[in-house]
């Protein structure tokens, strides 16, 4: 029997800012949930089970969301699963919702992810003072600036690129009324003067931190059929994992995060994803990820990623429109950021995107990676429903 | 082969929590020794209140007051009370269904001992001397003898003058961590200045510092091989912010360095050069101070830098 087709027939998200100081945890989740079910026209009768995500428990010392958040989600009498994989979890989370269904073991499945970063100290969730060993010595981004300047000197890209991916994704932000960071003000020179925190990568040229959450319903052909709204279409889901550190690994551009591209565009029968993709949402937390991803997704080949990113290919008007929702560098609400991206992807194939809308996107990509690069998970949606 | 190391490990943070509008009105209303339930569309009064219908899913909001007194539906008895728990002196734990409510809250009963406590005692709240708007505003619960007056629980608005918006929840695990024997002899080997890592039988890769085990091939490594002291910088960023609880001023290079004979980089700090003068392929050697486990830093040796395509699949 063949896998059935999945929709996402619903999708909410709350405005992401820094601290939403007015709703518990629980509030915050209800508020996608709600969300996502208006836009499906659905009630908590017709979900089947939950699937949850959050980033790590130590980063907000919510260790089971899955209990805590039962009710506020209707998932009392229902099944109710959490997924954890570090930064890529809003990814996975919603790929575990669509393998029920696709499995035909749930027709309607409600996948949310959040994170509320202003109760919390990722900082210190990820520097725990582990006995015998020499602490971490730089933070977050100190862990991925030497990777940014492995790609320069890889690949011999301007010092400049990094600046125009934070000047694209903070305007594209505007244009997106749910996205953290709206700086009206915004000017390349803004960007490329803001201090350097972990040379090469800028203030200006990390992502913030966020309180948000983000709800998705999918749902079988059935399901789809009854939606008020034009469904996105999955069309190719995979996963890859790979060790923290081991020798030969490629930080730069990790295995995992290839050969999850590959099988997406398998399944999803892309051969060549530069020119049968409409849009990509990537997760890009620095902004030199967006030219090291293009390359390891397969958008450009070795040492060319940078020059669609300087030629403004990746712009919400160039050909290969990337994060056109403002990304992760104008959001990110850690555990969430992962599914945004997928649901962003597939606001774009419904033709939701609003004023961040790229103009007949017909296919699109959702990416999300996370831990020391390391967990990989993306979704290519479409408008039409999979022939294949 | 040295001993396997092992030392305590404390996690704690104080989280704090944003309570929304029901938790915030219980809580406020406890400072001011009122309880507060949540009706349900079914007509049930939820104490502790909460902010969802756990049957139909719907937001609720209807809260009512119910007694301070209730009756004891279960309870356990801890003869040992931890740190951070209510009461210093052994106690019962006890589910307590307060008049007027239909479900039961989670607190504590003094009791001079477990022949005192028995499911179905009458019970009232010990409201603590100091209030702040917390489970604790209940220092414990206490025998009662009055019976359930069956008095109906009357609606509350929730409203209070300078309601409580959010609490702080301090987290804490004690661990005891054991590093295992591959980096207990790591450890030993460094206590001699000696930087001592491990080869996969199978791939041949050598480890610095060694897991025991080689990720990739998932198989024990034991072997043990010498690897540096000198080593080569194959990537780095210039830190320039002032990390809290590290006492090292910026800006500061934190580098990757492949050691002579390891398969794979470790991190560490550069020193003896300025920070600006740091640069991939850049040679460097530990520098260890008395007391310290770890190199303090690596300094250069002064060789000539490494050529890119000696270090660049280590990269």
């Amino acid at each position: 029997m063949p896998e059935e087709p999945v929709a996402v027939v619903g999708i909410g998200q709350t405005k992401h800012v820094s601290a939403r100081r007015d709703v518990s945890i629980a509030g915050l989740v209800r508020e996608a949930a709600v969300r996502a079910l208006e836009d499906a026209a659905l009630t908590w009768a017709d979900i089947d089970a939950v699937v949850i995500g959050k980033a790590p428990d130590f980063f907000e010392g919510l260790m089971m969301p899955e209990l805590y958040l039962a009710d506020a989600l209707g998932a009392v009498g229902k099944p109710m699963l959490r997924v954890h994989t570090a930064g890529s979890v809003g990814g996975s989370t919603a790929l575990v919702a669509a393998n029920l269904v696709s499995a035909r073991v749930h027709r309607t499945v409600l996948t949310l992810a959040f994170e509320k970063q202003s109760e919390s100290n990722a900082m210190w969730g990820l520097s725990l003072p582990i006995p015998f060993q020499q602490p971490l010595l730089a933070g977050a981004g100190g862990f991925f600036a030497p990777h940014v300047r492995a790609y320069m000197r890889r690949t011999g890209a301007p010092d400049s690129v990094g600046s125009l991916v934070a000047y694209k994704d903070r305007r594209n932000a505007l244009k997106n009324p749910y996205a953290h960071i709206h700086d009206p003000d915004i000017t390349l020179e803004k960007v490329r003067s803001a201090p350097m925190l972990w040379d090469p990568i800028r203030y200006s040229e990390t992502c913030p931190s966020s309180d948000g959450a983000c709800a998705m319903i999918l749902t079988d052909r059935a399901g789809a059929a009854r939606s008020p709204h034009p469904p996105a279409w999955v069309h190719g889901g995979a996963m890859r994992s790979e060790p923290t550190l081991f020798a030969g690994k490629d930080f730069v551009s990790p295995r995992a995060g290839r050969d999850c591209a590959a099988d997406v565009y398998r399944q999803a029968g892309i051969g060549d994803p530069r020119r049968e993709i409409d849009a990509v949402e990537m997760y890009v937390p620095f902004s030199w990820y967006e030219p090291m991803w293009l390359e390891n997704l397969g958008f450009a080949d070795e040492g060319e990623g940078w020059k669609l990113t300087e030629s403004g290919v990746t712009e919400l008007d160039g050909d290969l429109p990337v994060n056109p929702s403002g990304g992760v560098l104008s959001t990110n609400p850690i555990g969430a950021s992962g599914m945004i991206r997928f649901a962003e992807a597939a606001l774009q194939v419904r033709g939701q995107a609003g004023e961040h809308q790229v103009p007949g996107a017909r296919k699109a990509l959702g990416h999300a990676y996370g831990g020391g690069a390391q967990f990989f998970s993306m979704w290519l949606v479409g408008a039409e429903p999979p022939t294949r | 082969m040295p001993e396997a190391l092992s030392a305590p490990l404390v996690v704690e943070f104080p989280f704090t929590r944003s309570l929304g509008p029901v938790q915030s009105a219980f809580l406020t209303g406890l400072r001011e020794r009122t309880v507060l339930g949540v009706r349900t569309a079914g007509g049930k009064i939820l104490v502790p209140p909460v902010e969802y219908d756990p049957v139909t899913a719907e937001e609720i909001r209807e809260l009512t007051e119910v007694a301070a007194t209730g009756t004891v539906t279960t309870w356990a008895w801890n003869p040992a009370p931890r740190r951070g728990q209510p009461l210093d002196a052994p106690f019962a734990w006890v589910l307590v269904r307060l008049d007027g409510a239909d479900t039961a809250l989670l607190h504590v009963l003094a009791a001079p001992g477990p022949e005192a406590v028995r499911t179905g005692m009458r019970v009232r709240i010990r409201w603590a001397a100091e209030r702040t708007g917390a489970i604790t505003d209940i220092a414990c619960f206490e025998p009662y003898d009055g019976e359930e007056t069956g008095q109906q629980p009357a609606p509350h608005d929730g409203r209070f003058a300078n309601p409580v918006t959010g609490i702080v929840t301090p987290t804490r695990l004690d661990y005891r961590y054991t590093p295992g024997r591959a980096q207990s002899a790591y450890l030993d080997a460094l206590s001699r200045r000696r930087i001592v890592g491990e080869r996969c039988p199978s791939c041949r890769k050598v480890y610095v510092p060694p897991r025991g085990a080689c990720p990739t091939c998932g198989v024990a490594t034991a072997e043990q091989v010498e690897v540096g002291p000198r080593g080569t910088v194959t990537t780095f960023c210039i830190v320039n912010i002032k990390a809290k609880n590290l006492d090292i001023e910026v800006p500061y290079v934190y580098a990757h360095i492949a050691l002579d004979g390891a398969d794979l980089a470790l991190h560490a700090r550069i020193g003896g050069i300025p920070y600006d003068q740091v640069r991939m392929g850049l040679r460097v050697e530990p520098v260890w101070t008395e007391d310290g486990r770890h190199p303090d830093h690596y300094r250069p040796t002064g060789e000539p830098d490494a050529d890119y395509d000696a270090y660049k699949e280590l990269v």
